[in-house]
């Protein structure tokens, strides 16, 4: 058996092994907002990923926008011209932001999609493919990113894989603005300060609960114990500041007088105001 | 005989349609997003951009949303910012985005938007557009936790006069304007497509705590709170400056009318002995004497804006000092158990 009669196919070690992405939340809702809205024959939804490459080799998906194509079982058109001028005009807001990929609704990767890929990678260099499934057809909607990576028999090429990439939900933002806000269909209005902290608070107390249980748990033997979540608890414990009773009675009345000083300081400043106004426009010239 | 019921064709399309008033804008999640990402990007850069979506009965419903590159002071770019404006809406229009626009939204810090730029804009818009709204959004406040999203809209009666560009204060107190009525805040509603709730129920990352809630509990306020009170101080300088300018032109007023009235005594003494001489009389009136050029009132517009400012100040002081009350007994509350 001559071993050299055979031949090996060879997978190109991925130079992109350590390749991740990170998407924001953003061009989910960009993409799911196209899916609903796309023209009636489409099947699915294509378009371009835009965002930057980190310093350590992440790429981070920013932004997206939709680019209309059209689709048969042989061909697939993508209207390159709107794809041009939408992205000039996204880089005059943000020059920053270049393209990084595409992406496209649906689950799995078709045929179609190497050619699209194709023309993707001739404008950057290893561009990332994300797909998006709108139809939920595992149960949950999976968000998933893909590079290719060539195939070669030997010294030629056969064909692109697509290979699946770590991806990371970045959700800052959406964490911010709450996802409360952002997940029901309808909010009727934004929590204001005061009751934003009453929802943290709760949220607080509920954490707090959860700790007294399982520390109680553990010390009746229920619950086996882990000692790296001990080792937490104590040094959450141990983190609060040791003030004796006197120093931190002081330091809390003084904070306490402080915004009481702001907050008389602005109603004063309100009710000069109200006098103000009224002293302007009812003065009359006799 | 239906006739009197129904009236005639050309008689419903002669009647104009009564505009019922806004009552709420309704915005998708995705424009804030857009919105937040944008001015954090650029924040402490104010930007701003463009809202587009329906106006449906008292609903003024936002779907999406581009922003503006930042305006160079070139003249030339303002050519290339109408461009901008025009392809974005025909890119938007291929792909079934509503093509309408609404209003526009800028970032603003601390909440010292109102300027007469603003009121300009709105004008301006106002003409072209029959609702628009001014959505404003501060980037600074988010670091305590709380959504600083605000709708605005000129108040009818304050856009007349501003139109008649007079702002004196029998006008004012003929419409019984005050400064707060300038500005009229309109309640957001949110809504979201069903998919995007799915997806967002779904990628809920599973902590019971967001980063949102650590904003909120934290206990240093300070920064923030002394910026407030630095753009406070010089608001007030600002009004008091304003305010001389109103005693400075009462003053004057006060000072001609006394001139005035002397003047017409000196006639009036002038014409007794005019008529004990047989002469005729000098008219009561002197129209070229520079003592009856009437003065003109400054206008209150600036002082107008100045205390709304201010009040937003002390709103935002309010509201941040309750938080911190909470936060200062909270920490009590920990440190005695």
């Amino acid at each position: 058996m001559a071993a050299g009669d055979r031949t090996v196919l060879q997978f190109n070690s991925p130079s992109s092994a350590s390749l991740s992405a990170k998407v924001h939340p953003l061009v989910i809702f960009n993409i799911c907002d196209c899916y609903v809205r796309r023209p009636d024959q489409a099947e699915r939804v294509i378009g371009t990923l835009l965002g930057s490459v980190l310093p350590d080799g992440t790429v981070d998906i920013r932004n997206s926008y939709a680019v209309p194509h059209t689709e048969s079982a042989e061909q697939v058109a993508l209207d390159i011209e709107y794809h041009h001028n939408m992205l000039v005009s996204h880089q005059k807001v943000n020059p920053k932001e270049v393209i990084v990929g595409w992406y496209s609704t649906g689950l799995g990767v078709t045929g179609g999609s190497a050619l699209i890929h194709d023309f993707y990678s001739r404008e950057v260099s290893n561009p990332i493919h994300l797909t998006v499934d709108t139809g939920f057809r595992n149960g949950e909607g999976t968000v998933k990113a893909f590079v290719s990576v060539n195939l070669a028999l030997g010294d030629r090429q056969l064909a692109a894989q697509f290979q699946e990439i770590p991806l990371d939900l970045c959700m800052v933002e959406a964490e911010r603005v709450g996802f409360d806000i952002l997940k029901k269909t309808a909010v009727d209005k934004f929590p204001n300060d005061l009751e934003g902290m009453e929802v943290t608070m709760g949220r607080l107390s509920a954490l707090i609960d959860d700790v007294y249980k399982y520390v109680d748990d553990v010390v009746e033997g229920r619950v086996p114990a882990d000692n790296n979540i001990g080792r937490f608890i104590a040094e959450t414990v141990a983190s609060l500041p040791k003030l004796s009773p006197p120093a931190f009675d002081k330091l809390m009345n003084d904070s306490l007088q402080d915004q009481l000083l702001l907050l008389y300081l602005s109603s004063i400043a309100r009710t000069q105001l109200g006098l103000a106004e009224k002293l302007n426009t009812a003065a009359q010239i006799l | 005989m239906a006739n009197s019921m129904a009236k005639s064709f050309l008689q419903a399309a002669a009647t104009e349609e009564v505009v019922s008033p806004l009552r709420v804008v309704q915005i998708e999640g995705l424009v804030i997003l857009k919105i937040i990402k944008h001015c954090k990007e650029f924040s402490p850069a104010l930007v701003t951009g463009q809202l587009l979506g329906l106006d449906v009965g008292s609903v003024l419903e936002v779907t999406n949303c581009f922003p503006f590159p930042i305006r160079e002071e070139d003249e030339e770019i303002e050519a290339d910012g109408a461009n901008y404006q025009l392809e974005m809406m025909r890119c938007l229009r291929e792909v079934n985005v509503d093509n309408n626009t609404v209003g526009w939204y800028q970032s603003t810090i601390l909440g010292s938007y109102q300027t007469v730029e603003l009121i300009e804009t709105f004008m301006n818009y106002q003409e072209n557009i029959r609702r628009c709204v001014c959505i404003i959004y501060d980037p600074s406040r988010s670091n305590q936790g709380v959504l600083a999203l605000k709708a605005l809209k000129l108040s009818d009666s304050f856009m007349e006069l501003y139109r008649a560009n007079s702002f004196t204060g029998e006008k004012l107190r003929e419409k019984n304007l005050s400064w707060m009525d300038i500005f009229e805040e309109i309640p957001i509603k949110v809504s979201n497509s069903a998919l995007i709730s799915a997806f967002m129920t779904e990628l809920e990352s599973d902590t019971p705590v967001t980063q949102c809630d650590y904003d909120r509990l934290q206990l240093s306020s300070n920064p923030y709170m002394e910026r407030n009170m630095e753009f406070l101080i010089e608001c007030m300088d600002d009004l008091s400056v304003e305010q001389q300018k109103f005693q400075f032109y009462y003053r004057s007023l006060s000072r001609q009318q006394a001139q005035q009235q002397a003047w017409l005594q000196k006639r009036r003494a002038d014409n007794m002995q005019r008529k004990a001489a047989g002469e005729d009389p000098l008219p009561e009136e002197d129209p070229s004497n520079p003592i009856f050029k009437p003065i003109p009132e400054p206008s209150r517009l600036e002082s107008f804006l100045i205390t709304n400012q201010i009040a937003n100040y002390c709103n935002q002081i309010n509201g941040v000092s309750g938080q911190s009350f909470n936060r200062l007994y909270l920490m009590k509350s920990l440190h005695d158990n």
